[in-house]
């Protein structure tokens, strides 16, 4: 399989602090990986080394088959989780100011447009909203025209509209041939976004595959949920039952059947809700803590 | 392997997003001019009438035996190793009375009143001995002022240099500016020459401004070649803008920042000839003194004002600038770190 980028081995070492203990995975062309796990898992340090940013303790990493060379940086783009802008730049100026640092730059009209600017071009960098400002610093990491695209926690901090607009965004550079590798701690916007993702915890990759591919694997089950006060004793009937606090789970992989199990018992229907198990269920299961812990 | 590989494109692009952003930020820049404005001002008021008083012999041989033969107390008496050099201090009234004991003789200015009075005294307790001989050195009276202001604004220009350029390193470090830039093909080299190009070309237009609208007012003199000037303004402004680069090479904290660069910038306040003459100081102090850019960049600019000094006499203390700048940008550059 021919990968774009490819990490073996990565390991990094900040004194006694494993942050990243043997990580090894690969991007295709096209792709949008997705690094997902809690704070302190070593997402930034994994994707920092990646970037050519931080040196890995060991490991290697090749992009297109080879070490990555001087010119990486310039294939490369890069959207870090904080950044601050140089003070009293204006949108459009700072977009300029990026552009000239690269020997090849994209059209600064055509990102404008790509990443919604127009409305905040002349006003100064440090004065825009959350939205607006990950906007404009895809738009920097997108100014060298880059074949991958490194986006780390893009959408943390940014409220559900924005982050709404910031996945419609990252889905239409996709489509334009952009690979993208991305970190998250939200499970529904790797679930959206990614066609392959990893789950990383104590700096380990510990399930990878997509999405949907990782919950078959580990869940042929379907969720029933009713509340404790509705279902007082589990006991008898054919189902795994978990106890979710205010809540009970029911854990089924033939959901007419424990329907009709419930009915029989004269359990109440009216607030039973069924759902799929998601990421945030197999990221528990895996892990023993929600990822947001 | 740096030389070939600085791209002037890059350079222009940091230098003008850096000049942007002085000259955006109104409550800076105006501090930035009314600042040395003040201290100029300030101090030419405060020191209008004459020098602080005391009075100072310069001694050709021991200042100690000589304050033994000559007999007058309540003077500074210090080593002058060479006579035309003492002379020139005659001149410029940084010594009130050179005096040599043992061919007898004094120089003293004739348009210094201090120097007048110390003359008076030598010859009255020394009236019973053989007489000093008098050898004058002809001048135009110069005010205190008149030396103060090359002090003054070069002090100036050492904190903008030093403070300017160390604090917006820091701040960027600090808060991941210049991480951003560490994932552009830009180099720290190109990086650091963008940030000493837009503090030297800010400091030059400041400095110069109130320069020459303080030469209006105060009507000091400027005996050599306004050139000369703008030359030891350049030379000084690189050095110290390189001593500043080197302090924000490494931290990103603006506390520690500040701790370094006070320890750069307060003996070069107190040391460097500001306030008076480095001559008077004790001689362990006066090399520490030779060592501190400044010392040169205020020795420099003094002899192009008050001695009329052309380009060829201020080229030892331009060379030394540039010496010790090259000296600073190369441990800056090396120690440099975006993160």
């Amino acid at each position: 399989m021919d990968y774009l980028l490819e990490a073996d081995g990565l390991v990094k070492h900040y004194g006694d602090l494993r942050a990243v203990d043997g990580v090894s995975f690969g991007l295709q062309p096209g792709a949008c990986f997705g690094l997902l796990g809690p704070n302190g898992a070593g997402k930034t340090t994994t994707v920092e080394m990646l970037e050519g940013l931080t040196e890995p303790t060991s490991g290697t990493i090749r992009f297109r088959g080879a070490p990555r060379g001087e010119t990486f940086r310039a294939r490369a783009g890069i959207q870090f989780q904080k950044t601050a802008l140089p003070d009293y730049i204006t949108v459009r100026e700072a977009l300029e100011l990026f552009a000239s640092l690269y020997p090849h730059a994209a059209a600064i009209d055509e990102l404008i447009g790509l990443c919604a600017l127009e409305g905040f071009l002349g006003q100064y960098c440090n004065r825009i909203s959350g939205g607006q400002r990950q906007r404009l610093l895809l738009a920097i990491a997108l100014v060298n025209d880059p074949d991958i695209v490194f986006l780390d926690e893009p959408t943390t901090g940014l409220d559900p509209q924005a982050r709404r607009n910031f996945w419609s965004l990252i889905e239409r550079i996709r489509a334009r041939g952009k690979t993208v590798l991305l970190t998250t701690h939200y499970m529904e916007e790797a679930a959206r976004l990614c066609s392959e993702i990893a789950i990383v915890d104590h700096g380990r990759i510990i399930a990878r595959g997509a999405p949907g591919q990782l919950l078959s694997e580990h869940f042929g089950e379907t969720v029933l949920e009713l509340p404790r006060e509705d279902l007082a004793d589990t006991t008898g009937l054919p189902v795994t039952a978990v106890d979710a606090g205010d809540r009970i789970e029911l854990l089924t992989r033939d959901v007419a059947d424990t329907i009709a199990a419930l009915i029989e018992r004269g359990v109440p229907l009216e607030r039973l809700r069924i759902r799929e198990r998601t990421l945030e269920d197999l990221f528990l299961e895996l892990t023993g803590r929600t990822i947001r812990a | 392997m740096i030389r070939t590989r600085l791209d002037f494109r890059r350079i222009a692009a940091v230098f003008t997003a850096r000049n942007r952003e002085f000259f955006r930020d109104r409550s800076t820049l105006a501090w930035s001019v009314m600042l040395p404005v003040a201290i100029v001002f300030g101090f030419a008021f405060a020191f209008s009438g004459s020098a602080p008083e005391r009075y100072t012999i310069g001694v050709l041989g021991d200042p100690a035996a000589a304050e033994r033969t000559l007999d007058i107390d309540y003077v500074e008496y210090v080593r002058v190793r060479d006579r035309s050099r003492g002379v020139e201090q005659v001149r410029h009234h940084e010594l009130d009375l050179l005096v040599d004991p043992a061919a007898r003789r004094y120089w003293v200015s004739d348009a210094s009143p201090k120097g007048y009075m110390l003359e008076r005294v030598l010859r009255g307790v020394n009236v019973d001995e053989r007489a000093y001989s008098r050898e004058s050195v002809p001048g135009r009276m110069i005010r205190y002022v008149d030396w103060l202001v090359p002090g003054l604004l070069a002090m100036n220009m050492m904190f903008t240099a030093l403070f300017g350029v160390g604090f917006v390193i820091v701040r960027y470090r600090k808060n991941g500016v210049l991480k951003r830039f560490k994932a552009t093909p830009l180099r720290p080299a190109e990086y650091l020459i963008a940030q000493l190009a837009s503090r030297l070309m800010i400091i030059v237009v400041i400095t110069s401004a109130i320069f020459i609208g303080s030469h209006a007012i105060l009507d000091f003199p400027i005996q050599g070649n306004p050139l000369g000037l703008l030359l030891v303004l350049i030379a000084g402004g690189i050095c110290l803008i390189s001593l500043g680069l080197i302090v924000a090479a490494r931290t990103a904290s603006e506390e520690l920042a500040g701790g370094l660069l006070n320890l750069f910038s307060w003996p070069m306040m107190f040391l460097s000839g500001v306030w008076f003459s480095v001559e008077g100081l004790h001689p362990w102090l006066q090399i520490v003194a030779q060592a501190l850019p400044l010392t040169h960049v205020i020795d420099a600019a003094r002899a192009v004002m008050i001695d009329g000094a052309g380009l060829v006499a201020i080229a030892p203390q331009i060379g030394l600038l540039l010496a010790m700048a090259a000296v600073f940008l190369a441990i800056g550059a090396s120690l440099f770190r975006w993160e």
